[in-house]
């Protein structure tokens, strides 16, 4: 992660990542159907809509977890297909997940390193040895994830196994994780979920935090609508796997399917 | 109070990722070293080197091969013996078919066969995963012995099957008496010992943790699965080659197929299991516990007949052995899942404050 | 040709044999979870008590009921001591302990009723059935035949208990969702407890059939042993895919080791099994009857 630049960096830009006419089904069940919307550089996406949506599945397709039967996916201007998830890790896309997805025996710190993973040059004879490359990067490396520990408030529990931490601070270090990959494109699934109002508005402030410093592109699935309306530029609304709405979020409110989908809808 | 890390500021990034950043720690290991060293070699018997710290250094060390598979990248084997057979067989064969071929060297090539042996039959791995995979493992335990005993190249077309290791000799000095085997089988396993450490606290190991712990999310930061998993089979199946070829040439002075069976790979397995998974402390402590067990057995056996003039016979003490061995198994996963190896943190913990309550 | 058939039909029917063992197997990983590697120890336990209590004396007709005891105490004992101290530690830790339980068992076994090796006898001729012999001149041995029928009806009877009966239900319930079956009230120990009874029971069929075919001798274990390529290929959950792939590999190892094994000096239906197995994975790594596994993240 390269230094907090002092004046914001946020300007939003053209689009880096769109997507056209994504379907995506499991043996019969169709969880996503004609998904199509783009998603602009530096700014905050937003995902919403009931359980069952589709909307993590719609991140598993950014990341290449899943292969959608039909559609393409066009990042930085190259239309991919098929691709695993390192591959998207390498093209500097990180993610979060709706179940924490830490490697649980692992410490924070070795947790945060791994997201590093992808800057390491040195081959495994180096690292057997401890010498050269392999020796050199491993501080270098572990500079640079201090400085996201630093940035996300997580000194105290470095050296802490994580499967011992409270929910929160999980979260938070899985976002650390993610940073640490100085990620172009961010995909958080539902950040804030299970969290205290505290919890919610420290998570925000980092959210904003690394959008605003670093320029992240962020897309967001999240369920807290005063969250998603308060710091997202743009929403995309999904219901049972259809897009049903897209537009800045007093768009979206005003938006008659999306208020049908989310109050129900007298038949 | 004694064993603590108060005063003990670290300032660099290189004290806090070092292997033993306590420096009671590195004390004591020094002091493991020098005994080792210096103090065993001119207070053992013959007896205890062979029968005992020969055994439990190469077992340690195939422990240690499998600690990397199965504790540290997660991938359950239950075939190891076959690997160390490789690595015993490929020796043999180096050193036979190529004249003037140094033993050390003959070793690492027995290794680095027995890695390529292992990247093959860790291919499944790449699809299915947990027990799955284990049972697949028995496959390379069962196919590797029958190609060795019935393929006669591998044994010189020896009719008996069985054959003599040729003699470890390193610069024209000859390792034949059991302290030389020793403090060589020492010296291999403790410079391997250390490999295993560094790769354990550098990218490599955390990257077969994180495989270990969840995959998917592994692959999603960017870890190849491919990569990190083959590479785990080939360096696990590398120090087992390694083990075997020592098993071989310092223990058993001949190279038999029958040597390696599905006994010693379970043994192997629960070396790691009651020495703690996912350590290489633990690989030297497990070890140590499974050779010792039969001996003290023995003694406890020999005791009581002694003492209460009870004659058991010698089936019956081999079957209480087993009876003993599979309960103490138990015994400990219930007790200590993670081993051993916790125990002694768990110790150093009470020691820092030792002997104050608080 | 004839003889290619009576190959296949042979090892069709010591398939049926792994068959047995695969079953215990799929029973006590379906309600628990648990890979019982212990499996073969049971049958080797059940066929040495069999036998020493037969040599003890005891009528025939009441060493079966006996050894049935036996096997059931065996099971309600593990379940006690192993496996409820074990609750919720993760399934490798089980499948470890399950390790340590086998060489238990076997150290058990041979301490109560010594090592050496024993014939049981079941009153049942391993002899070419004679009709069958004359209409096809296929030898088909009147063991393996009494073997299938008695391995069929005891699938039969299974499948009509965890079908029809109070507790089959519990269970299939519990193996569907451990959590939901206690928190309707299923006493999960309890059907725990059922579960190893029965796999001993299931042990104590499989025992007495492969001791009277091979002796009763430690062997016995390693025999066992072939039933995981069994599970591998039908499933660790599924009983039709424990028969299925108990005749699968019952017959390919007899015609690989008929067929190809001259050609490599023989000895191969040590590995072939597992080989096999392996190979099959590659293809298909749910099993023959598994569903194809979704991972949700």
């Amino acid at each position: 992660m390269s230094a907090p630049k002092t004046e914001s960096v946020r300007k939003i830009g053209d689009t880096i990542l769109k997507l056209e006419n994504i379907s995506l089904a499991f043996g019969g069940v169709k969880a996503l159907t004609d998904i199509s919307f783009d998603v602009r550089e530096h700014e905050i996406r937003a995902i919403i809509g009931p359980n069952g949506a589709g909307k993590s599945s719609m991140l598993n397709v950014i990341n290449g977890v899943y292969h959608p039967q039909q559609g393409t996916i066009t990042f930085h201007g190259d239309v991919r297909h098929n691709m695993r998830p390192h591959d998207a890790a390498s093209q500097g896309i990180a993610r979060t997940f709706q179940n924490i997805a830490l490697f649980k025996s692992m410490s924070v710190l070795d947790n945060i390193m791994t997201g590093r993973t992808l800057k390491m040059k040195a081959n495994f004879i180096e690292q057997a040895l401890w010498i050269g490359r392999a020796r050199r990067e491993e501080f270098a490396q572990r500079a640079k994830v201090e400085q996201v520990i630093d940035f996300l408030e997580i000194q105290h529990i470095r050296k802490t196994p994580v499967g011992r931490l409270p929910y929160g601070l999980q979260k938070r270090v899985e976002l650390a994780r993610a940073l640490a990959a100085e990620p172009t494109l961010l995909l958080l699934d539902e950040p804030m979920a299970g969290m205290n109002v505290e919890e919610k508005q420290d998570m925000c402030r980092f959210i904003l935090d690394v959008n605003e410093q670093y320029g992240t592109t962020i897309v967001l699935i999240e369920h807290d609508m005063g969250v998603v309306m308060d710091i997202s530029d743009r929403v995309v609304v999904l219901d049972y796997g259809k897009k049903i709405g897209d537009g800045t979020p007093a768009e979206v409110r005003g938006n008659k399917a999306v208020i049908d989908a989310y109050l129900g809808v007298a038949h | 109070m004694f064993y603590r890390e108060a005063g003990q500021f670290k300032t660099s990034y290189q004290a806090d990722a070092a292997i033993f950043p306590i420096r009671q720690d590195r004390v004591a290991i020094a002091a493991v070293l020098v005994i080792a060293y210096a103090v065993i070699p001119l207070a053992a018997t013959p007896y205890i080197f062979s029968a005992l710290l020969i055994p439990c250094l190469i077992l340690a060390l195939a422990a240690l091969g499998l600690n990397i598979l199965t504790g540290y990248a997660g991938q359950l084997s239950l075939g190891h013996a076959a690997f160390m057979a490789i690595g015993a067989f490929a020796s043999y064969n180096f050193m036979l078919r190529v004249p003037g071929m140094p033993i050390l060297l003959a070793f690492v090539c027995g290794g680095l066969c027995a890695a390529g042996i292992g990247i093959l039959f860790g291919l499944p791995s790449l699809r299915i995963r947990g027990f799955y995979l284990a049972v697949a493992t028995l496959a390379a335990q069962f196919f590797i012995v029958w190609c060795l005993a019935k393929v006669g190249w591998f044994s010189n077309y020896s009719s008996s099957g069985v054959i003599t290791a040729q003699a470890i000799v390193i610069l024209g000095y000859t390792f034949d008496t059991p302290t030389a085997k020793y403090l060589l089988v020492l010296t291999i396993v403790a410079v391997m010992a250390l490999a295993a450490k560094n790769m354990a606290r550098s990218n490599i190991g955390r990257q077969w943790m994180a495989v270990r712990d969840m995959d998917v999310a592994a692959e999603v930061i960017g870890i190849r699965l491919v990569y990190a998993k083959l590479l785990a089979f080939a360096v696990s199946s590398f120090y087992a080659g390694v083990a075997g070829a020592l098993y071989a040439y310092a223990y058993l002075g001949t190279v038999e197929p029958e040597a390696y069976n599905l006994d010693l790979s379970f043994r192997i397995l629960f070396m790691i299991i009651i020495g703690g998974v996912g350590t290489v402390l633990g690989s030297f402590l497990g070890s140590a516990f499974i050779v010792l067990l039969p001996i003290m057995l023995n003694f406890t056996m020999q005791f009581m007949e002694q003492t209460l003039h009870l004659s058991i016979p010698m089936s019956a003490a081999s079957n209480l052995e087993l009876m003993v061995f599979g309960g103490l198994i138990i015994f400990f996963l219930i007790v200590e899942p993670h081993g051993l190896a916790r125990l002694w943190q768990i110790a150093k913990e009470k020691l820092r404050l030792w002997p104050f309550p608080h | 040709m004839t003889f290619f058939f009576e190959v296949l039909i042979g090892g069709l029917l010591s398939g049926v044999m792994y068959s047995l063992v695969a079953l215990g197997f799929v029973l006590i990983y379906k309600a628990s979870g648990v890979f019982n590697f212990a499996q073969g120890a049971m049958v080797f336990f059940a066929a040495l008590t069999f036998v020493g209590l037969n040599e003890l004396g005891i009528p025939f007709w009441l060493c079966v009921p006996a050894t049935l005891a036996a096997m059931i105490l065996l099971g309600l004992a593990t379940e006690k001591f192993v496996l409820r101290p074990l609750v919720n530690q993760p399934q490798i830790t089980l499948f470890m302990a399950t390790i340590g339980l086998s060489f238990f068992i076997e150290g058990l076994a041979q301490l109560m009723w010594g090592a050496n090796v024993r014939g049981l006898d079941l009153g049942i001729q391993d002899e070419p059935i004679q009709w069958i012999s004359d209409a096809t001149t296929m030898n088909v041995s009147k063991f393996d035949i009494t073997a299938a029928g008695i391995a069929a009806v005891l699938v039969t009877v299974l499948a009509v208990f965890f079908s029809r009966t109070r507790i089959g239900r519990a269970l299939r319930a519990v193996a569907d969702d451990h959590q939901a079956a206690l928190a309707v009230g299923i006493p999960l120990q309890q059907i725990w407890g059922i579960v190893w009874a029965v796999a001993g029971a299931v042990a104590l069929v499989a025992g007495m059939l492969w001791g009277a075919r091979n002796g009763v001798q430690f062997a016995l274990t390693f025999v066992a042993l072939k039933a995981l390529p069994v599970l591998i290929l039908g499933g660790f959950e599924s009983i039709p895919g424990a028969i299925v792939g108990g005749l699968i590999i019952g017959a390919s190892e007899k015609l690989a080791e008929v067929f190809l094994g001259p050609y490599v000096g023989g000895g191969i239906e040590g590995w072939f099994p597992y080989v096999l197995a392996l190979l099959f994975l590659l293809v298909r790594p749910e099993g023959l009857f598994g569903e194809k596994i979704i991972r949700r993240i």
